[in-house]
């Protein structure tokens, strides 16, 4: 795309979302190792943001999404409130699974966020069938699914991509691809040429797009989600992208080759990236900042917000088990 | 009252139900053909094969998609095969399925039927034959049902259909084709125990086929001049421990009994809680009965040195009535 006919509303808004995913990220990083207000793990999306902000452009709230434990980026780009989540990451009443889940579990269904997953790959067969339930029911929604380049290791990818194209089902099926497998480089235990390639084994339409482009998967996301509403048929997208953080925020990432992870950070930055587009599109820096400034401002505010909040009462937790044999009926 | 099969029973209940709720429909293997114990004949020619779909060979996707697609608002009925075969879909049904309304704090439910054809029938060895109800009683969040009649086939598949919780569905494969009356009226409850036999001695508890063998051992023993009372659980989670209790006042004796294993069966359960809080019932101790902890195999010799007979159930009744408590 040319600077004369650069779209400068679409890259704010990306670079405005990307900021969010940013500032919650950084916000939720320290309130787990300065503050220790977050309990477990949480796994972050510094350097990704360009892929929730991209994809997330083409859907409405309608639509659905599966994320990961590395989900963050996914659910504020889908919709959901900050506050709620970061109530979540640190298990408070008020958190928008009422602190029952926490970060690996965040969930919003009034956007139609699904759920994030703690375990890598289970998300890929739930998404099918949401498109499949979405067929059935009539209804014009899209799913989309995250998961990463580690998922298409696991049984269940291939059972669940085979199922969307079986069943011809509405699903876009998005491998975020950040390089590594927790501590493992995903290429070392990877047979063959990787997952793109699976997918169009599979009879998928199968595109690949640089993940640290904003520009560039809004486009593809654009295109492909319009071929899936009008044919209804699943779509594979491999985007490629780079884990500038650790695998949990703890993780010192010291298998990877020093400076790596800097490297990256400072010459692959999805955010720097898009903000060079932006000036040179003849959008001012205050401008710039000033999304920047919001973005860490609501995020600052959301911590308060949760840190402020109180533990959830001690006998939700036998509350939204099960109707039949409930304990919450005393059913033990 | 309309006699039936015990397979014709729960596809009558999935038919009626299918009628009345365009959201309920079914998927798993070879179900366009009425699937592999014909236990879905000729519902695909009433709603078509969008409702009564057939599936991969992928268990994991047929227990996972039925998930997502129950969360955005339909009601599926799961048919897994063979309740070995649903072990491939562990991850689905008890990291996902049982647990997604608490995790994600009740924004989500997974109104679902998961029929998982149990136990020996034969010579179908060890990857076929196994009762294994006791793993998901485990699970909190999951509704386990082990129906032993034509009658409560049709009612408790009913009720499942409208349960908004998971059930897990364990029908018994040496039941297809036992024929029964059916009231279609008559509501199915979980966690109401069915009373097979009335007596005042000994209290057998069981479920699924094993009920009916415990029917068997009690008409044995009515001949030997002992009334045995056999409760059929129906659904081991939730269970009813009051019926239990109250037979217990009135016999004093307890055997209870089940076909699978009896090493951390559910058995287990029943005579724990009995032992815990009522000691006081018992006039003798428990008997419980299960399978040797070893392997089902294919010769029928080898299979029978497995399975628990009416003779069995009849002589640990035997039992509690020679001993007593001090």
């Amino acid at each position: 795309m040319s600077i004369a006919n650069y779209d400068t509303d679409r890259g704010l808004a990306l670079l405005a979302t990307m900021e969010r995913i940013r500032a919650f990220e950084e916000q939720a990083r320290k309130a787990a190792i300065k503050d220790e207000l977050v309990l477990g793990a949480i796994h972050l999306c510094i350097g990704q943001e360009g892929v929730a902000a991209g994809i997330m452009r083409s859907l409405s709230q309608a639509d659905y999404i599966t994320s990961t434990h590395r989900g963050h980026g996914h659910t504020i780009a889908k919709g959901a409130d900050p506050a709620a989540m970061m109530m979540e990451l640190l298990g408070r009443e008020g958190g928008c699974c009422g602190g029952k889940g926490g970060s690996m579990h965040i969930a919003d269904f009034d956007v139609g966020m699904l759920g994030a997953n703690g375990v890598v790959t289970a998300n890929i067969t739930i998404a099918a069938g949401a498109a499949h339930g979405v067929k059935l029911l009539g209804g014009d929604q899209i799913v989309v699914c995250f998961f990463g380049d580690g998922a298409a290791n696991r049984g269940p990818f291939l059972e669940g991509v085979n199922w969307a194209g079986v069943f011809d089902l509405p699903i876009l099926f998005v491998c975020e691809d950040n390089v590594y497998s927790a501590s493992t480089l995903t290429s070392d235990m990877t047979s063959g040429p990787g997952v793109a390639d699976r997918a169009r084994a599979l009879g998928l339409q199968t595109s690949v797009v640089d993940g640290n482009d904003p520009d560039a998967v809004a486009d593809i996301a654009e295109e492909i989600t319009a071929r899936i509403r009008q044919s209804g048929k699943p779509e594979f997208l491999h985007v490629k992208t780079y884990r500038v953080s650790g695998h949990t925020y703890f993780d010192p990432a010291s298998y990877r080759p020093k400076g790596e992870a800097d490297h990256m950070a400072a010459t692959n930055c999805p955010i720097t990236r898009l903000r060079e587009t932006l000036l040179g599109a003849g959008i001012g820096a205050a401008n710039l900042d000033a999304l920047h400034d919001a973005a860490q401002s609501e995020m600052i505010d959301a911590l308060a917000t949760a840190t402020a909040a109180p533990w959830p009462a001690d006998n939700t937790v036998f509350a939204d088990v099960q109707d039949i044999g409930s304990p919450a009926q005393g059913a033990f | 009252m309309v006699m039936m099969t015990y397979a014709d029973a729960a596809k009558l209940a999935i038919q009626q139900a299918m009628r009345a709720d365009p959201t309920v429909w079914c998927v798993g293997e070879d179900l366009g053909r009425g699937g592999v114990f014909k236990q879905y004949t000729g519902l695909v020619e009433e709603f078509g094969p969008k409702r009564i779909s057939d599936a991969p060979i992928s268990e994991a996707a047929i227990m996972g998609a039925s998930f997502g697609a129950a969360m955005v608002g339909t009601r599926p009925i799961v048919e897994m095969r063979f309740a070995d075969f649903a072990l491939c879909a562990t991850d689905e049904l008890v990291n996902q399925i049982a647990k997604a309304r608490f995790m994600f704090g009740g924004q989500s439910r997974a109104p679902m039927v998961i029929r998982k054809p149990m136990g020996m029938w034969r010579s179908s060895a060890a990857q076929h034959s196994q009762s294994l109800e006791s793993w998901y009683a485990h699970i909190p969040g999951l509704v386990v049902v082990c129906p032993s009649t034509p009658q409560d086939n049709y009612a408790m598949m009913k009720a499942a259909i409208a349960c908004d919780d998971p059930v897990v569905y364990l029908e018994h494969k040496n039941l297809w084709e036992m024929q029964g009356e059916v009231d279609t009226n008559a509501p199915g409850a979980f966690g109401r125990a069915h009373l097979r036999r009335a007596g005042t001695d000994v209290t057998i508890v069981s479920w699924s086929d094993m009920a009916n063998v415990a029917v068997e051992a009690a008409e044995g023993l009515a001949a030997q001049g002992i009334s045995a009372e056999v409760l059929d659980l129906v659904s081991i989670w939730p269970w009813d421990k009051a019926a239990v209790m109250a037979s217990l006042a009135k016999t004093g004796r307890l055997v209870v009994a089940h076909e699978a294993v009896q090493v951390g069966g559910f058995g287990a359960e029943v005579v724990a809680t009995v032992a815990q809080t009522a000691p006081q019932l018992l006039k003798a101790p428990i008997q419980r009965i299960g399978a040797p902890r070893s392997l089902i195999a294919y010769a029928p010799n080898l299979e029978n040195q497995l399975r628990v007979t009416a003779t069995m159930i009849a002589d640990a009744a035997h039992k509690t009535l020679r001993t007593e408590t001090v």
